[in-house]
């Protein structure tokens, strides 16, 4: 028998573990297992309450939804290559502008009141809420009174609307999602540039360096660590993003029109606003897919056990 | 290798003064140390030295050339940090090779001079080593390489010693002073620890507040500090400061003594000033007897260092003073003691200003 002194100590862990397991059990594993167990069936919005209530033979197995995934969807060509192109942009405006953007601010610009001014611009869209957010984009291109819509059209840029004219549209969706996204990229790389020990750049600046050479010398080889987190971290989430597209054009119809359908909007459509339960899943289970296959080829190319040493920026 | 002279250079920050008002001439192939404890600006000194920090006022010249407004990468200075700062991506090599690199040399011509200042340095098998590989002591010659490779015209150095072990601080304080004067190279060092200081200095120049207390030779420095601040930080333990009040133009009534002076020095004592310290150096006390004694006092604690007893003695209620005595001696604490004040080693200071008061002993006069 253990010992009542003992006993604390084994089970305490899981009593503080408990609400996270909780939740990563209710909201993550139960999900999860639903999308792989519906991705291998025929409901939809016509079998759908028969198979909540688990009537007999409401539905069958089958690999329907792969084949159509695979071959049969006449769309799916064109979304690859809109998903590829909206996570690429994007992810260069999240991990490498915002890369520009910290050094501009934290090193270049000396004036601390202007260089947290800055800060705080880009961090507007993270703490606004994504509706709101939303909306403001709806009104800044909007041509009657929009202030983004106004200032491209004085520089002849002038689209009959820029939610629905591609490549405009695409342009719109790069923008609004780049911008929210950049300050995660920001607060990562400012706080990895802060950490530099102030002599090391006074050494390089001693031993001959300029500004220039300093951030190419110094400072960018210091963040590779923090690039690579920013990098891996950022194109997981913008292959499973959808809310501001969602919020801007609302529905598959004008999505398709303005070539903003991407993977994870796809199967939201699918699913929510055509019924198509079952292929929605099998979307998003690609998705899974290629999100843990890139989380393993991440790992390798960066070495996952040298990310989890202690940190380089030392003297 | 150049002279480095400071005009009149302060440095703000904010309503802090860092530096205040400094004027400095150090001459070509000068090793000049500003000596004080943290906070006196001796670091940020060194800074503007460098270019690092601008002056808020005052012009800083290398020989007759204004490098005030100069930036750090076209004054061609080398600078020893107190953290090394090696960059620690690049290899003992790279680190070294970086001013070259930048000065854009030829490569055979790097490649020569990295070695060649690694053969100096005694480093030249650790060159394929990241800094983190390294003892504190390698880093520190790698530092110092890094510095001396691009053959500066000033050589400064920022607390190089402070993280090392005593024995090798020892050793490192010979062989930087070897490798100056070998290299005929201006060198500006800052350091809090005097002994470092006086070993190591042509001349030194102490710094309090901001401000220049006193610039002279380690000797100057030791046996003439020109206020009680110098008296007091230099020398170990420190010159002891007894208040004394002045009654007549032969005497000094101080703490638990009254000295009495012949009287050449009299006057300008007795004209000049009311009240002083009477400051005389531990080793510059003997015990002797009571019909030779000037003091007498009582042993509080005996504490043996070696070659010496350094005894802490009560004059008078509640002030102290420390004397250094030879370890044959057989002294316990509460025994009653006669003390002689080595008559041409006295230093007076006036108690208000702390100024020292200058005066001649007379051959004879004892």
């Amino acid at each position: 028998m253990p010992s009542l002194k003992n006993l604390p100590r084994k089970i305490l862990p899981w009593i503080f573990l408990a609400p996270l397991l909780f939740m990563i059990i209710l909201f993550w594993l139960v999900p999860v297992g639903l999308t792989v167990f519906l991705s291998f069936t025929n409901v939809t919005y016509k079998n759908f309450v028969k198979f909540v209530h688990g009537v007999e033979g409401a539905f069958n197995f089958t690999l329907e939804n792969f084949h159509k995934l695979l071959g049969g969807d006449p769309y799916i060509g064109e979304i690859a290559k809109i998903t590829l192109i909206y996570v690429g942009s994007v992810l260069a405006i999240n991990a490498f502008y915002s890369l520009i953007l910290s050094i501009s601010i934290v090193y270049l610009v000396k004036n601390e009141y202007l260089s947290t001014f800055m800060r705080v611009v880009w961090l507007l869209p993270r703490i606004t809420p994504a509706v709101v957010y939303g909306f403001l984009w709806i009104w800044l291109i909007s041509p009657d009174t929009g202030p983004f819509y106004q200032f491209f059209a004085s520089l002849g840029v002038a689209p009959g609307s820029w939610l629905l004219e591609k490549p405009y549209s695409q342009i719109l969706m790069i923008v609004v999602n780049g911008y929210v996204g950049a300050s995660f990229g920001m607060i990562i790389y400012t706080s990895a540039i802060k950490s530099i020990p102030e002599d090391l750049i006074r050494a390089a600046k001693v031993d001959g360096a300029s500004d220039l050479q300093i951030i190419r010398s110094i400072i960018l080889p210091l963040l590779k660590w923090p690039m690579l987190f920013v990098i891996s971290w950022q194109t997981l989430s913008l292959i499973a993003s959808y809310e501001q597209i969602l919020i801007l054009w609302g529905s598959y119809g004008a999505t398709k029109a303005a070539g903003t359908t991407v993977f994870a909007i796809y199967a939201w459509f699918k699913a929510f606003e055509m019924g198509e339960y079952a292929y929605g899943a099998t979307v998003s289970l690609v998705l899974v897919a290629i999100g843990i296959v890139l989380i393993l080829l991440y790992f390798k190319i960066f070495g996952f056990h040298k990310l989890m040493q202690p940190s380089k920026i030392e003297v | 290798m150049v002279s480095v002279k400071l005009d009149k250079v302060s440095k703000y920050f904010g309503k802090v003064k860092a530096v205040d008002d400094v004027t400095l001439y150090i001459r070509d192939g000068e090793f000049v140390t500003l000596l004080g404890p943290s906070g006196c600006g001796k670091t940020t000194t060194l800074l503007m030295i460098a270019g690092i920090y601008k002056p808020t006022k005052g012009r800083i010249y290398f020989d007759d050339i204004d490098v005030t407004d100069i930036p750090p990468k076209d004054r061609n200075v080398g600078m020893v940090f107190q953290s090394y700062a090696l960059y620690p991506h690049m290899t003992v090599y790279n680190n070294i090779a970086f001013p070259l690199k930048l000065k854009k040399l030829p490569k055979n011509e790097i490649d020569k001079k990295v070695r060649e200042v690694a053969k100096l340095l005694k480093i030249d098998h650790l060159l394929d080593r990241k800094p983190s590989q390294l003892s504190g002591g390698q880093q520190q010659r790698v530092a110092l390489a890094r510095a001396l490779v691009k053959e500066p015209d000033v050589l400064l150095l920022d607390e190089p010693l402070s993280n090392l072990d005593a024995l090798l601080r020892v050793y490192m304080r010979a062989e930087l002073k070897r490798l100056q004067k070998t290299l005929g190279i201006t060198a500006i060092y800052v350091t809090h620890d005097q002994i470092e200081a006086l070993s190591m200095s042509d001349r030194i120049v102490v710094m309090n507040n901001g401000r220049i207390q006193q610039t002279g030779t380690p000797d100057e420095i030791y046996s003439k500090p020109s206020n009680t601040f110098v008296a007091s930080f230099i020398g170990t333990p420190p010159m002891n400061l007894i208040p004394c009040r002045v009654i007549d133009g032969k005497t000094l009534e101080c703490l638990g003594f009254k000295y009495v002076f012949k009287d050449e020095i009299a006057e300008k004592i007795l004209n000049e000033h009311k009240e002083v310290y009477f400051g005389i150096r531990p080793e510059d006390i003997v015990i002797t007897n009571k019909d030779n004694g000037d003091a007498e006092a009582t042993i509080l604690v005996v504490e043996p260092i070696g070659k010496d007893l350094v005894i802490t003695i009560q004059l008078e209620e509640e002030h102290t003073i420390k004397i250094l005595a030879p370890p044959s001696i057989n002294l316990k604490p509460g025994d009653k003691i006669y003390l002689k004040f080595k008559k041409e080693k006295i230093h007076l200071f006036d108690k208000k200003t702390g100024q020292r008061i200058e005066y001649i002993i007379k051959k004879g006069e004892e």
